[in-house]
């Protein structure tokens, strides 16, 4: 016997909220992938557990398509803030738009 | 209270407070050091819920792959230090608002399910048998991922080509 399921989806909030934290305050591109990065992992978790809870693979099956997808959109993710960081020199969201413009016609 | 499920409460602890951590930090790579161990103890807590083969790809993909594509990232670019505050106040309230609301609604909704109470039973799902399970019956969205992991490899390539190529600096030093 182990831990209930509503004890599991509790931790997943408690995770997703964080990342959920990550993404909207921190003033890095880098940072808010990372957010990103740890939601989806706190989804990954709920869907483990449910497939214990139900006795279901089906659950499992999803996870493998989050690692996918967390994949491909960390690598899309940071290919395109490196191009930002290298049109203006950084990485926060706020100051890419004026940034931009110079960088342009640099 | 039997040892599986102290085990789970104290990786639960680790991972939450591992990736509170991350979120907190100002240096980049300390974030992305605390997030592998946090993705480690995901990955025993996989384990722990009956998914061997997840815990494995976990550790491989996340905490092996993900995680060092940010550190390739983070330390090829130097960052100067962004002027202002490091949380600024304007958008850590609404951060928070929206984040404490979201784990309120969340508790109360997974609160009011009566049924997922009780203790679970542990199980566990052999490597081989989910395998199977996931070639006979998602075969079709397993080849949608790898065309989605192929469109990513295609379209960080451009991204990463495009800065170095026939870009606006070496046109200009040409004549």
């Amino acid at each position: 016997m182990i831990v209930p399921l509503n004890h599991i989806l509790l931790l997943s909030g408690l995770l997703f909220s964080l990342g959920m934290f990550c993404t909207l305050a921190r003033r890095n591109l880098i940072m808010m992938l990372l957010g990103i990065e740890i939601m989806l992992n706190a989804a990954a978790v709920g869907f483990v557990g449910a497939s214990l809870h139900w006795q279901q693979m089906e659950g499992q099956a999803i996870v493998i398509f989050i690692l996918a997808v967390a994949a491909t959109e960390v690598s899309i993710g940071l290919a395109a803030i490196l191009v930002v960081y290298r049109r203006t020199d950084s990485v926060d969201p706020d100051m890419n738009a004026a940034l931009w413009e110079k960088g342009g016609q640099r | 209270m039997s040892m599986l499920t102290l085990l789970f409460y104290a990786i639960a602890l680790l991972i939450v407070a591992a990736t509170a951590m991350a979120v907190t930090r100002r240096n980049m790579v300390h974030a992305v050091l605390y997030l592998v161990l946090s993705f480690f103890g995901t990955a025993m807590l996989f384990y722990l819920l009956g998914a061997p083969f997840l815990a494995a790809l976990e550790i491989i993909i996340y905490a092996g792959a993900i995680m060092v594509l940010f550190l390739f990232l983070i330390m090829m670019i130097r960052l100067k230090k962004l002027p202002g505050m490091f949380f600024p106040v304007g958008q850590l309230l609404p951060a928070i608002l929206i984040s404490a609301g979201f784990l309120t609604v969340s508790s109360v909704m997974v609160g009011r399910n009566a049924s997922g109470w009780a203790p679970m039973p542990a199980a566990q799902a052999s490597p081989m048998a989910f395998g199977v399970y996931l070639f006979q019956t998602h075969w079709l969205a397993v080849e949608i991922a790898s065309m989605l992991l192929l469109v990513a490899l295609v379209g960080a390539y451009i991204l990463g080509r495009r800065v170095r190529g026939p870009s606006a600096d070496t046109r200009k030093e040409a004549p």
